[in-house]
């Protein structure tokens, strides 16, 4: 009851301000979220936009996600944010010729909101979300390449196929990489930075940034039209190349 | 009144949440057999963990143990109906595998010898910890104070006569890599452990479908009389097995199936439930849980090397 009497005086006192929408994940981190990941620019909660996840983690270090998003003109950015993660910012996806859908696995160090902003053309920010619940700690190991010593024979090797499909063919891609957050004592920060997917005459069809929070060995699923094709280049924040072409 | 009833309900309430008592009740199964049937539930701070089935078995020697739960306390409370049941002491246990909810009440048992297979033991000090400390996350207070406390002794298989029961230990596996199942020639009980699960969807975290399936078709030709399942009803007949077996084989396929057609793991978490498992406990969390599991190896070998470009 008093904490309702206060929300209502704060309203009150805010309402000259943007006229903020209610978080409906109610998490406590969602102001912040909107200033750091949306510049605190003007938003709305809405349902053509959605993160797939399953309501708890099996696995934190490899929890799936999937983000669709249906009847959303002028995309200019998609950034993706955990708001309870030590490290929130888990990727920014720019398809540019593709359908604004992506699958990828990420880790999560406790339950937490996962979501997706979308930027339209007009500047306004489309959020949807999920909340996953997780045992924890996904974020604070080595990777196992790291662990086992064995991530430098196989650093930057991608493998991928090509599923052609009557609406939407399927790329799905799958680079070596330890992904290290360094949270993990003694390990520095070590990940895949970019990736552009480009078609066979070299046209981008999507731009991706990559954090700390993807999964080791990042696995990613794009629906990407009618292509069958692609060039993959990349970069990880030690200066190491991906560069790779994918045929069916 | 009504005041008077809601004290009431609180003060029954906090007793209830306070007592940590396990609702054990032994079930008569087979002559000198008893079962503790678990709920087909997963791990909660309401139901304390209390998912799985424990046995005994009375012999003229003394009591033969099949798993001892999930805490401390369930073992404990699980010992003390025991002996107050049958007047005997507890004489030896057996652990059928390497999960939590099968062996974290072993604490209670340090004075008498414990058998398991040797994945098994190896699956306890590998993983015991984290298990035990995942358990405390989901149930609670109803872990306070326990401990991993390893068997002790390596179970072989054969026959060997207890107290005028022909126990027959089995070494299999597919639900783990070390999955012993217990069969009393004496009065036909069969122990499975999780290799058969009844009405409560199969769970994954350590499995080889391939084997799981060879190792159901093992079972089935046992000359069972009755069957005690890990998780769900005790049967007297094949039925569970026949059930645990058609749900493997369309995890199988359709895990199989969706890593062929470029599937991503959530999409592959959302596939429909058949009807024939739609009313078995748990199906569609266990279906999640086993993509996490089990999907990964599966989808890479639908991959192939990408050319390095310049």
């Amino acid at each position: 009851m008093i904490r309702h009497g206060r929300w209502l005086v704060f309203c009150l006192l805010c309402q000259t301000a943007v006229a903020a929408e209610p978080d409906p994940l109610n998490s406590p981190q969602w102001e912040a979220m909107h200033t750091r990941f949306l510049n605190g620019e003007p938003y709305t909660f809405d349902s053509k936009v959605t993160v797939e996840a399953p309501p708890e983690a099996e696995d934190s270090l490899n929890v799936p996600i999937a983000l669709r998003v249906t009847d959303l003109q002028g995309i200019q950015e998609m950034r993706v944010f955990a708001d309870l993660n030590p490290l929130p910012h888990v990727l920014n996806f720019r398809p540019k010729t593709i359908a604004p859908n992506l699958a990828f696995r990420m880790k999560l160090q406790q339950g937490s909101p996962v979501r997706v902003a979308v930027k339209t053309a007009d500047g306004l920010w489309h959020v949807g979300g999920t909340y996953v619940e997780a045992a924890g700690g996904g974020c604070t190991l080595p990777s196992l390449g790291t662990s086992s010593g064995d991530w430098s024979k196989t650093l930057g090797q991608v493998s991928a196929n090509v599923w052609e499909n009557p609406d939407n063919n399927r790329l799905r891609i799958r680079v070596m990489h330890p992904m290290d957050t360094g949270l993990a004592s003694g390990i520095p920060t070590f990940h895949i930075e970019n990736l552009n997917v480009k078609d066979a005459q070299g046209q981008v069809l999507a731009e991706l940034d990559l954090y700390e929070p993807i999964s080791e060995n990042p696995m990613l699923s794009l629906d990407v039209g009618k292509n069958t094709t692609f060039t993959l280049e990349g970069r990880d924040n030690n200066g190491n190349k991906i560069a790779a072409e994918v045929t069916p | 009144m009504k005041r008077w009833l809601l004290m009431l309900l609180l003060v029954n309430a906090t007793a209830v949440a306070e007592s940590f008592e396990y609702p054990l009740q032994p079930q008569p199964v087979a002559t000198d057999t008893y079962v503790i049937e678990g709920k087909t539930e997963d791990f909660s701070k309401q139901n304390g963990g209390f998912i799985v089935n424990t046995g005994f078995i009375v012999t003229t020697a003394g009591v033969v143990v099949i798993d001892t739960g999930v805490s401390r306390r369930f073992g404990e409370q699980q010992r003390a109906v025991i002996e107050k049941l049958t007047g005997k002491k507890v004489v030896r246990v057996y652990i059928t595998h390497h999960h939590p909810d099968h062996f974290l009440g072993n604490q209670t048992y340090t004075d008498v010898p414990i058998y398991a297979l040797p994945a098994t033991r190896d699956g306890i000090k590998a993983e015991g910890e984290m298990f035990s400390g995942n358990m405390y996350r989901m149930v609670g207070d109803w872990m306070r104070d326990t401990r991993v406390t390893p068997p002790t002794q390596d179970a072989k298989a054969g026959k060997e006569t207890v107290g005028g029961h022909e126990l027959e230990v089995i070494a299999l596996q597919g639900h783990t890599a070390g999955d012993l199942v217990l069969f009393d020639h004496t009065t036909g009980v069969l122990f499975s452990g999780d290799l058969v699960f009844n009405n409560r969807a199969a769970t994954t975290p350590h499995a080889t479908l391939a084997m799981w399936l060879t190792t159901l078709d093992s079972l089935q030709a046992l000359p069972f009389k009755t069957l005690v399942p890990g998780h769900g009803n005790v049967a007297s007949d094949t039925a569970p097995i026949q059930q645990t077996r058609a749900y493997l084989q369309w995890l199988q396929t359709t895990l199989e199936d969706a890593a062929a057609h470029g599937l991503d793991m959530l999409e592959v978490m959302q596939t429909p439930i058949p009807a024939d498992f739609q009313h078995v406990a748990l199906v569609q969390h266990e279906l999640r849980r086993s993509v996490s599991h089990l999907y990964p190896a599966l989808e890479q070998a639908h991959l192939k090397p990408a050319k390095p470009a310049e």
